[in-house]
């Protein structure tokens, strides 16, 4: 048993874990068919944490659904699978291929993977029939994300529209939907790079080796360092360098770079971050610098 | 506790055990609301380099003299494309001893409405007005939704004191205005703070300018406002959010009731009573994950079992013998109403409060309130978009509510359209019976 509160204060760490929990008990409570979106990245196994704490000791009480982009990190799928494995939780994975071949996505050889995975995700949540779909999006990532609700209404087509979106208010959450419809849900909304830092921290949690200092091949490109593997491969005067890195997201191989670092550790990944000059999505995703207005664009489409 | 967190040598690690302080800012863009923002933003080397770098050279293709910072909190392209801002925007900064969430509302259109969705949960409300113009009544509209939502800080910042040559009787005349306007609200902590958004006097450090000013920069403020006392630690209302059963061989007779409290101190020993059955029992223990916890306080989400096999389900309350709130079904409350079809008598709504669910039906709506003027309209039949008003509501099921000015979470309730799915309003509970 733990001590007794003298002041009665929580910190800002333990309000935000709070209210998430709160959000997962309320989805769970109120959505027929939930699922939770993973993708194996750090933001989605905060997620895992937070909803084994929402519901402990019962099991996850929905599914978790994967997009696999056929490009993810062996390191991402390793720590995936300890992961379901000790949670006992029910895994779905959807893959860009079956997609493909489903007639859900159709590869023209220009689309990125990142971007089919939308159709592919649509898909899986179309064939189970799922009602409500937790993301791990953060308001502070993006410009399109800071008007996202805790609960983002989606219709028939997965489609957001800013417009459209319902006044939160409280932590009143309303998740009425009509058939076909389905709510995204972002427990995370108010967490900051760096909160998910300190939490990963202090509660020791497991995530992908990739996320640590290591060495490894990379070729400069764009202004990114890229992972030198089968799809990328040295073109004109490029040079493979051997560099200490990290990954700062983790996204599909072709089109998540990595940043040099020195943090092989949670607590030097926090100071590293705590002086960091550019954002995470700015420096490592290639599917984010195509336009200002990226994000906003794919999320209409009904991206994560 | 449980969740203390870990302690290092670090002075970045001390962010996760640092408060929270969540604000919401009105104003219009003509207020520089945008640009003090972008200031704070920018004052707390919360901007990054790339962000900077992008509004740096669109200032310059602009033919701006200066870095436009309103541009840090610019929004969505459509809005851009059509010149406005759609609703509320989250954003996030931290300095060594604090975490801010800041609610930025847009000052015009549907300015009630977003502005009363970011005045729910914030701790404090900053109006900001410029010096030439002094009170408008946009200001005045301010100050009242923040009093109404019961917001318990407010800060009226004096924006655009360079363009008044800092001159203090322009400052003490505004003040004055304001405090005589503020009597008539609810209010009870008020800071009056002489800036320039746009030069950065008195946002982060303190001006030369204003030598007769001896009050708190607006960051120093902001760091130091004592919010931990506006929750209520007497009155015990813990909504029962949900029922955890594991059904495990291990966990087999696990019957834990989840949920986040609203209210009060639980601890084990405890007596309760469950609502709206009324069933008395006392408090097993008190559990946040895998940890029994001595005490729940607010905000705290944690699991809550009781010594007796009563009946719990999600929408009950568990609360004190001797304080505990009264089942009602008769409702009266102010209403801020959200959607183009205006609300009438005798509609029929679902509403939400707490973890309970059910319908409501207008029985009367008694007046409509000018929020510029307060003068209540006792002659209207209707509420419309953006309006607020006092409505009495019969609900098919009891709410476990307490009035809005004592408890804002047990106080509070949102009405939904069941045709559509959309929350048209949101309300405020004066008493119930």
């Amino acid at each position: 048993m733990t001590n007794t509160h003298v002041d009665y204060q929580l910190s800002q760490l333990d309000q935000l874990e709070a209210e998430s929990i709160h959000i997962f008990r309320e989805v769970a409570a109120e959505f027929e068919k939930p699922v939770l979106m993973f993708s194996g990245g750090k933001d989605s196994i905060v997620m895992l944490r937070l909803a084994e704490k929402a519901f402990f000791p019962s099991k996850l009480p929905f599914p978790l659904l994967q997009v696999d982009t056929g490009l993810d990190f062996d390191e991402v799928l390793s720590t995936r699978d300890s992961w379901v494995e000790r949670l006992g939780a029910r895994m779905i994975v959807a893959t860009i291929d079956e997609a493909i071949a489903a007639g859900h996505v159709v590869d023209d050889g220009k689309t990125s993977r990142n971007r089919m995975q939308i159709g592919t995700l649509l898909g899986a949540i179309e064939e189970h029939g799922f009602t409500a779909a937790f993301g791990g999006g953060r308001r502070d990532e993006e410009k399109a994300r800071a008007k996202e609700r805790v609960y983002s209404h989606r219709d028939d087509f997965g489609q957001w529209d800013p417009k459209m979106q319902r006044p939160e208010l409280w932590s009143l959450y309303n998740g009425r939907i009509h058939a076909g419809e389905h709510m995204r849900i972002f427990p995370l909304s108010n967490w900051t790079e760096l909160d998910i830092w300190h939490y990963i921290h202090r509660e020791q949690i497991e995530i992908p080796s990739i996320y640590f200092a290591h060495e490894r091949e990379v070729i400069e490109r764009d202004g990114m360092l890229l992972s030198l593997g089968p799809e990328i491969q040295p073109k004109g005067n490029e040079q493979v360098e051997k560099k200490m890195v990290r990954f700062r997201t983790v996204g599909d191989r072709t089109q998540t770079g990595c940043v040099e670092s020195r943090a092989t550790d949670t607590a030097a990944i926090i100071d590293e971050i705590a002086i960091a000059r550019v954002t995470e999505r700015g420096a490592t995703r290639g599917d984010d610098r195509f336009s200002e207005a990226a994000m906003e664009d794919r999320k209409k489409e009904g991206y994560f | 506790m449980a969740s203390t967190p870990q302690t290092s040598d670090s002075h970045t690690m001390a962010q996760g055990g640092m408060d929270l302080l969540r604000f919401a800012t009105a104003g219009s863009v003509d207020d520089g609301k945008s640009t003090l923002i972008g200031r704070l933003l920018l004052d707390s080397k919360s901007i990054f380099e790339d962000q900077l770098e992008a509004v740096e050279s669109t200032s310059v293709s602009k033919g701006y003299d200066y870095t436009d910072l309103a541009l840090l909190t610019d929004g969505l392209r459509s809005e851009r494309e059509q010149g406005i801002t759609i609703d509320v925007a989250y954003r996030y900064f931290a300095t060594p001893t604090r975490k801010f969430i800041i609610a930025d509302t847009p000052g015009h259109i549907q300015y009630t409405r977003n502005m009363v969705t970011g005045a729910s949960t914030a701790d404090l409300g900053l109006v900001l007005v410029d010096a030439r113009q002094g009170l408008t009544e946009q200001s005045r509209r301010h100050a009242v939704l923040l009093s109404l939502l019961r917001v318990p800080h407010l800060v009226l910042a004096i924006n655009k004191m360079d363009l008044v040559d800092w001159s203090e009787e322009v400052y003490e005349k505004i003040h004055r205005e304001f405090t005589t306007f503020a009597t008539k609200l609810n209010i009870p902590d008020l800071e009056v703070i002489p800036i320039s958004a746009l030069q950065g006097d008195n946002v982060v450090n303190r001006s030369e300018n204003t030598p007769w000013y001896s009050g708190p920069t607006l960051m120093h403020h902001l760091e130091h406002v004592h919010v931990a006392s506006d929750r209520d630690l007497v009155d015990t209302r813990f909504p029962v959010q949900y029922v955890i059963r594991p059904k495990s061989d291990a966990y087999h007779d696990f019957r834990g009731y989840a949920g986040q409290v609203a209210g009060g101190v639980l601890k084990k020993g405890d007596e309760v009573v469950v609502l709206p059955s009324g069933m008395p029992s006392k408090i097993a223990k008190v559990e946040l994950f895998d940890q029994e916890v001595a005490e729940a306080f607010p905000p705290m989400s944690v699991t809550v079992h009781l010594e007796d096999d009563v009946d719990v389900s999600r929408g009950d309350m568990i609360a004190r013998p001797k304080n505990a709130p009264k089942p009602s079904q008769d409702i009266d409350a102010m209403i801020c109403w959200m959607t183009n079809e205006p609300l009438k008598p005798r509609q029929k709504l679902a509403i939400k409060h707490t973890t309970r669910t059910g319908r409501a039906m207008v029985k009367d709506i008694q007046y409509r309130l000018d929020v510029n003027s307060l003068h209540r309209d006792q002659d209207t039949k209707e509420l419309g978009l953006n309006e607020i008003g006092r409505v009495q509501l019969r609900t098919t099921v009891p709410l476990l509510c307490d009035p809005y000015s004592k408890n804002r979470t047990t106080g509070s309730f949102i009405l939904i359209d069941e045709a559509t799915g959309v929350t048209v309003g949101a309300g405020m509970i004066n008493s119930g019976s």
